[in-house]
């Protein structure tokens, strides 16, 4: 079991508030990922739950219970470290070994559970080596090897992926998605990427400046942002945004349209503009087009486009896929 | 061209370093060269280079007065008072290091800051309170009071290496439900293993080679090998080659355990500033 529950948790480092007061729900097996700009309080919000920062006020449960004042040890999470944080002076079997060592697991079935985590993480050739003499994706299986090793409540990512390269970084994200697939344990996820974010988790959690800004499945925020900040945040390429008399012709502050549901065209439009850079991805092309009175804009188009730098062109959006905002911000429904 | 002026400048820096090397080493040279004279040759004017290579010295020195009753003396001093240290210290490093807090700084400039009162103006005040407690002229006596002059140093050393220590390996252990102890014993020490034993080994030298307190403290049960050599500079007047065997017989333990632990040590006065 691993339910995790937040009430009025805030947190203050000296005076200055980094949580001002988040209240959440994660059930039990389920894959929730906190994303939000760097600095705005993810890993902060993880460390409490972990214990390894104590709370200014609130509480947390774990599974109904109290732990607010339990320290990290007591509270049978595991962590996953952006450091990776491998014990330098243990080799690969030690390190994977010790959360049993520090429960008093007999020596048999230690031996037998760090040789299985070894096989899930094709680590059992290099069991008898010290971190320093891997790589930086078998540091982090390492990692992950000491955290499903004793079955923990819940495990804690704390921007795992982000010193890996790209490449890996894909093949991590999907070995991690499929160990929860295999574990179904709760995992509560940090990470910036909201491509990370979209791809592994159930649930988001939106935080921005210590404040959490939506909770949803990726697609609900996809299709329903609360706001313009979970707007411009969730979605690659980002959400255009328009204002003044663009907007007010639909009754908002601000209208949002996603680069995927704008349409360019040489002929007509309900924008005039022309081409900028553009990025050919293959599959797909951006067009960064300066929209007259508006800004730069950007278009997702399937395949190869001809569109040259400097043609003039017309963008409309799709009727269906306009966001509305007030002037705070708040999506209008 | 440049090449000569830089094997010049080298071939000017290591004799340079030679000379100064000679310099700081000939009073041990030369107490070496003593303790092997007679005490005519010890005092002949102008002095006398090479001795005559007498063991004369040493036997007399043995006999007189029992070294290894005085090494093993110094021994106990020495190690205990290190070891005691450690214990005290490596938790409160580890606190300072690990969770500072505003005043954290100044309470190591503080720690600091006792060292730099003169001994003796606390000598009367710790001679009554030795003689009371019955500490006077005992090993634990001086053991303790050497472990509490070292120890702020002991702190301070351990202070800085432990700071190079990357926190998030001590949370993972917390992580890993390690309890305070478990998390010091376990990732703690063995990564601090290079910074803890320079601050041993500088410790064990600092306690061995500390005359002030090993002297006025103790008689004759305790007495370590500092006592040992002061001894001879006494009543019956300066037997200068007895003299230099007693320092001699002194020093080479410290000399033989620097020389092995040259790296560590070098480590060890720079703070851990050189790697
Ligand atoms: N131990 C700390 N002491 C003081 N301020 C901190 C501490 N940890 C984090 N902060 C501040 O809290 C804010 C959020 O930090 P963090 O949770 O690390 O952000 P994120 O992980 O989202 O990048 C930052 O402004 C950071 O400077
Ligand atoms: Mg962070």
């Amino acid at each position: 079991m691993g339910s995790i529950t937040l009430e009025h948790v805030h947190k203050s480092f000296g005076g200055h508030p980094v949580i001002p007061d988040a209240s959440l729900q994660i059930e039990d097996g389920e894959f929730v990922v906190f994303v939000g700009p760097s600095g705005c309080g993810k890993s902060t919000l993880l460390r409490l739950i972990a214990g390894l920062e104590d709370t200014t006020s609130g509480i947390i449960r774990l599974d109904g219970e109290d732990v607010t004042d339990q320290g990290p040890a007591s509270r049978g999470l595991a962590m996953v470290f952006q450091s990776y944080a491998l014990y330098p002076h243990m080799t690969v079997r030690q390190n994977i070994g010790f959360p049993l060592k520090m429960a008093n697991t007999d020596k048999a079935t230690a031996e037998r559970k760090v040789a299985d985590a070894a096989r899930v993480l094709n680590l059992t050739d290099y069991l008898d080596r010290k971190p320093r003499e891997l790589s930086g994706g078998q540091r982090q299986r390492v990692a992950i090897g000491r955290a499903i090793v004793r079955q923990p409540k819940a495990f804690l990512f704390d921007e795992p992926l982000s010193n890996l390269d790209a490449a890996l970084r894909v093949n991590m994200r999907i070995e991690i998605t499929e160990l929860h697939q295999q574990l179904k344990t709760t995992m509560v996820y940090v990470t910036h990427d909201q491509v990370e974010a979209m791809t592994m988790a159930d649930k988001i959690v939106v935080l921005n400046a210590g404040r959490i800004e939506q909770v949803g499945s990726p697609m609900e925020l996809y299709r329903n942002p609360a706001n313009k900040f979970v707007a411009g945040f969730i979605g690659s390429p980002r959400m255009n945004f328009l204002e003044g008399p663009a907007a007010d012709k639909y009754r908002a502050a601000t209208i949002g349209v996603r680069p995927e549901h704008m349409r360019i065209s040489r002929e007509s439009g309900e924008w005039a503009g022309r081409v900028g850079v553009a990025e050919h991805l293959g599959s797909d092309t951006f067009f960064h087009i300066h929209v007259d009175g508006a800004g730069m804009q950007t278009v997702r188009t399937e395949g190869e486009k001809d569109f040259a730098p400097g043609d003039p062109v017309w963008l409309s959006p799709d009727p269906s896929h306009i966001y509305r905002f007030d002037q705070s911000g708040l999506a209008l429904r | 061209m440049a090449r000569q002026v830089s094997t010049r400048r080298k071939l000017a820096f290591t004799a340079l370093a030679w000379i100064v090397a000679l310099i700081l080493f000939f009073p041990i040279l030369w107490t070496i060269l003593t303790s092997f004279k007679t005490e005519q040759e010890a005092i002949a004017s102008p002095p006398m280079i090479i001795p005559s290579w007498t063991i004369e010295n040493y036997i007399e020195v043995q006999i007189r007065s029992d070294y290894f009753r005085h090494f093993f003396n110094s021994v106990w001093i020495s190690v205990g008072s290190t070891l005691i240290a450690l214990l005290i210290a490596i938790p409160s490093a580890w606190a300072m290091a690990f969770t500072p807090t505003p005043r954290t700084k100044d309470v190591l400039m503080w720690m600091l800051s006792t060292k730099m009162m003169p001994a003796v103006g606390v000598l009367v005040p710790m001679y009554l309170i030795f003689r009371d407690t019955g500490a006077l002229d005992t090993v634990w006596g001086l053991t303790i009071v050497l472990t509490l002059i070292n120890l702020p140093i002991v702190i301070w050393m351990l202070y800085t290496y432990f700071r190079e220590i990357p926190v998030d390996i001590l949370e993972a252990a917390r992580m890993d439900g390690a309890i305070l102890w478990k998390e010091l014993v376990y990732v703690l020490v063995p990564m601090a293993v290079p910074g803890i034993a320079s601050t041993l080994l500088l410790n064990v030298i600092l306690a061995w080679n500390e005359a002030f307190w090993t002297i006025n403290l103790t008689a004759s049960k305790a007495a370590p090998l500092t006592a040992f050599i002061s001894s001879f500079s006494s009543p019956q007047g300066l037997f200068w080659a007895k003299l230099s065997a007693a320092s001699t017989l002194a020093i080479a333990p410290i000399l033989v355990l620097g020389w092995l632990s040259q790296k560590q040590l070098v480590r060890g006065l720079t703070f851990g500033a050189v790697k």
